[in-house]
């Protein structure tokens, strides 16, 4: 008899090396591709937070600029007049209110010299963005309190601080006592309208109109007196300026309340930048944006889409886990249930604008717009859930995520053996106890990566919610100290939308190419957290019911 | 020797082929305090009868053992006892069963306090995906036992009576999923004991359990037959024939042959039960 491995086996084996080959090419190929991504959006993120060397270049033309070197392009040569290879810089000059744009591009043979001077100064404003130049003198009214760049760099600094403290102080004024003091005022003018339409005598009409109307006086007092104190307050962040020279030698005074952050880049250790990267990333996560959200910030965003996820998640796995229950475990398996089951996978390939057209239609003018009429009738013809809102936004995005929380509950539900149920139901439990202390339990695993998957989905859906709410800017968070503290009627941020707001929408281009890129990488970052924590949950689940080989 | 097995409904043929095969002819016990009175049951999935007119009573307090080749109805038989069947759709069944003397397949039985008094051990062993403490307390949790104090003196009666405390005590709050399959299966039995049944069925408990493990749930058998009544079904021949005091032999869903186990097996009546238990076919 022939042991030896026969012509057949042969060819099997080497068609069987190659489809490994193959196969793990292509993971191989995924992988990379993931890696370039996610390593592209990096390095280009980070990249956003970290502070170059300030760059003095002098032209043939005698001109001088001053400014961060950004970018870099080469050009094939002009027939006729090179021969060579040549390129451009882009340089970040900032001082928009002085030169008007942002950037410069600046040929390669027209750069003299490029230097870089200790005595630079970089300054993050509150309006204009970054200005580049050096300090000449540091004013109070006609008062010169310090001259030359290096007496003006060692007093600013102490004033500065107290600038910085300030403003935070007006800030929370404003967000506090005048917020508080507004929404009263706001409170007693739907009163009033309440009033209007509620059926009185005319005695006790006129009582309480009085008193509301006096209530209302000495609220309106009392804000006049923040006002006041709110309008001192921002004249003295301005009481104090700094005059800095542009490298062309022209002056400008900026008020030191204005400034956010000063540093001379070019004197700075290596330590100094990496803390001046630390608190960039700092404010880049906790801060509001400013300038029409291209700096500062994007702090609104996070928190809108991390909100936007949870409220979502919270509906749409009672949902998507009780329609899987009904389907797996109550209904009569047949022909209406399979065709259900194929409906519900197909809405998962339903476009995600349509769920969003469906939630504008359905969710803000059906249902927010009948809430408006039976509860919030004061307030039109404004509306208060009769419009998008972070509610909406996160019905909609459980919508369109439901399907795949039902597939995978029923994936687990269909992995308890049926051994399991009979335990239970043989000691005289009833088939909901059953379901309700055996199943699920161990279903949970299953039910939860569904809510992975659900939850990785809605972070990243962007176009449903242009229209159920989502803004550009919200003017405030929908999680705050007034009652009910949270706001679910209101419009809010999303990263998704901020990314593409940033990089597409904005008239600085140039400034705001790194800001996408950071952004992204934020979005990606928080998605994952919020996917780690969840698959952290289940494993532990999983441990907890960790089967053995029997 | 051939058995033909055919539809019930093929005529004159057919009448005296069943007969030879003697379901109503079956040798039958004189049973005195009987606990169950299996009235001319018959049970149908869809349209294929797996059980046919068979009656026997159950005695109180003893062992009764099912035996027969695989796929003659004995799992379905036992099924019927605590009405598991109804779970499985389109089944029917005819005749009657009496637990007590009062029928069990009536519709108004309250099934839940049914299977409480008449507990199951299942072929495959089924802990559920909790801890030791947990499968044990888990019946009289839903039965309404919510004090610490008793589950924990339930759970430790159970183990002990399942003769598995020694081996778990101290890891009590672990998966069950972690114990040995024959840990499993005694755990399953105390799972069965926690809420006081009267009648514990047990379907092949020892099937995937070696030797010294089937040595064990027989001793227990053995101790819990003073409490309890308890009906087993079997492949084993050796293992009806050691514990039970009753036992039935049934083939492609009849009961053929129905004593005392020493009579069965050393003295059957039938011709067909010879055959199977010297393992001339099965
Ligand atoms: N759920 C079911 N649906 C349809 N037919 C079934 C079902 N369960 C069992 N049967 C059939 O009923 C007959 C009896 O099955 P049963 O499980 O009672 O046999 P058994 O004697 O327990 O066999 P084994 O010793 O192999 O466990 C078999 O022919 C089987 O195919
Ligand atoms: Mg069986």
């Amino acid at each position: 008899m022939n042991l030896g491995r026969d012509d057949r086996t042969r060819r099997s084996e080497r068609v069987g090396e190659s489809l490994t080959w193959l196969c793990g090419g292509a993971l191989a190929f995924n992988l990379l591709m993931i890696v370039a991504v996610i390593g592209f959006i990096g390095y280009r993120g980070l990249d956003y937070f970290w502070q170059g060397r300030v760059a003095l270049c002098r032209l043939e033309d005698g001109r001088r600029l001053l400014g961060e070197i950004s970018g870099r392009e080469e050009r094939p040569p002009t027939p006729g007049k090179t021969l060579e290879m040549t390129g451009r810089l882009q340089l970040r000059v900032g001082n928009r209110d002085v030169t008007g744009a942002g950037f410069v591009w600046i040929d390669d043979d027209q750069i003299a010299e490029i230097s870089y001077p200790e005595d630079a100064l970089l300054l993050e404003r509150l309006e204009w963005g970054h200005f580049y130049g050096r300090a000449v003198e540091l004013r109070r009214g006609d008062e010169v309190l310090a001259r030359g760049p290096d007496e003006v760099w060692r007093a600013f600094g102490p004033l500065h601080e107290e600038k910085v403290a300030r403003r935070e102080a007006i800030e929370r004024l404003e967000r506090g006592e005048i917020g508080d003091i507004n929404f009263e005022i706001e409170r007693l003018r739907l009163a009033g309208k309440r009033l209007a339409r509620r059926d009185l005598s005319p005695d006790e009409r006129a009582l309480q109109e009085a008193a509301i109307a006096h209530e209302t006086k000495e609220r309106e007092a009392q804000y006049q007196v923040l006002a006041d104190r709110l309008f001192e307050e921002r004249e003295s962040l301005a009481e104090e300026q700094l005059v800095m020279e542009t490298a062309d030698g022209e002056r400008n005074a900026i008020a030191v309340g204005e400034i956010v952050r000063a540093v001379r880049p070019n004197a700075m250790s290596l330590l100094d930048r990496a803390g001046l990267y630390l608190g960039r990333v700092r404010e880049f996560v906790w801060d509001d944006p400013r300038e029409s959200n291209t700096e500062g910030g994007i702090f609104p965003a996070i928190f809108g889409t991390v909100l936007m996820v949870f409220i979502m998640s919270i509906a749409v796995v009672p949902l998507g886990v009780l329609a899987a229950l009904y389907l797996r475990e109550y209904a009569k398996q047949g022909v209406l249930v399979r065709t259900v089951r194929i409906a519900v996978n197909n809405l998962a390939g339903v476009p995600s604008i349509v769920f969003g057209v469906f939630g504008l239609g359905f969710f803000v003018y059906l249902v927010g717009g009948s809430i408006d009429r039976l509860f919030y009738p004061d307030a039109l013809p404004t509306p208060t859930y009769g419009t998008g809102g972070i509610l909406w936004a996160s019905l909609t995005l459980a919508l369109l995520t439901v399907p795949v929380v039902i597939v995978a509950t029923e994936e687990g539900l269909a992995a308890v053996p049926r051994g399991t149920r009979e335990g239970s139901l043989a000691l005289g439990a009833t088939k909901f106890e059953t379901i309700r202390r055996v199943v699920l339990p161990a279903a949970a695993p299953g039910i939860l990566t569904g809510m992975i998957l659900a939850m990785a989905r809605a972070a990243g859906e962007v176009a449903p919610l242009m229209i159920v709410g989502m803004v550009k800017l919200a003017p405030t968070l929908p999680l705050d100290h007034h009652f009910p503290f949270v706001h679910l009627e209101r419009k809010f941020m999303h990263l998704g939308f901020h990314i593409y707001d940033v990089g597409f929408q904005s008239p600085n281009v140039e400034a705001t190419t790194p800001l996408v890129f950071a952004t992204a990488l934020l979005l990606v970052l928080v998605v994952t957290l919020m996917n780690v924590a969840a698959i952290v949950v289940r494993n532990r689940l999983r441990r907890k019911y960790a089967s053995s080989a029997i | 020797m051939e058995i033909k097995i055919s539809p019930v409904n093929e005529g004159e043929w057919m009448e005296s082929d069943v007969s030879a095969m003697g379901t109503d002819d079956a040798v039958r016990p004189e049973i005195k305090d009987a606990l169950f009175q299996i009235d001319s049951l018959s049970f149908w999935y869809r349209e294929s009868q797996a059980l046919h007119d068979i009656s026997m009573d159950i005695p109180s307090r003893q062992i009764t053992a099912y035996i027969g080749p695989s796929g003659c109805g004995k799992s379905t038989l036992l099924r019927c006892f605590n009405r598991l069947n109804d779970l499985i759709d389109e089944v029917r069944i005819e005749g009657d069963i009496r637990f007590e003397g009062a029928s069990i397949l009536d519709p108004s039985v309250e099934v839940n306090s049914l299977r409480k008094r008449i507990g199951m051990v299942f072929q495959k062993s089924n802990p559920f995906p909790k801890s030791i403490y947990e499968n044990v307390a888990y019946g009289c949790r839903i039965h309404g036992i919510r004090r610490k104090r008793d589950l924990d003196e339930i759970v430790e009666r159970g183990l002990r009576g399942a003769a598995l405390w020694d081996e778990v005590k101290d890891r009590l709050d672990e998966s069950a999923l972690g114990l040995s399959g024959g840990q499993q299966q005694r755990l399953c039995i105390a799972r069965a004991l926690s809420v006081e049944p009267d009648v514990i069925l047990l379907d092949e408990p020892c099937s995937a359990l070696d030797p010294v493990a089937t040595a064990k749930i027989e001793e227990l058998m053995q101790e819990l037959k003073k409490r309890y009544t308890l009906i087993i079904v079997t492949h084993n021949m050796q293992q009806a024939s050691r514990v039970s005091d009753f036992t039935a032999f049934l083939y492609h869903g009849r009961l053929i042959e129905y004593a005392e186990t020493k009579t069965l097996f050393i003295r059957p009546r039938k011709k067909q039960t010879e055959d199977y238990i010297t393992g001339r076919f099965g």
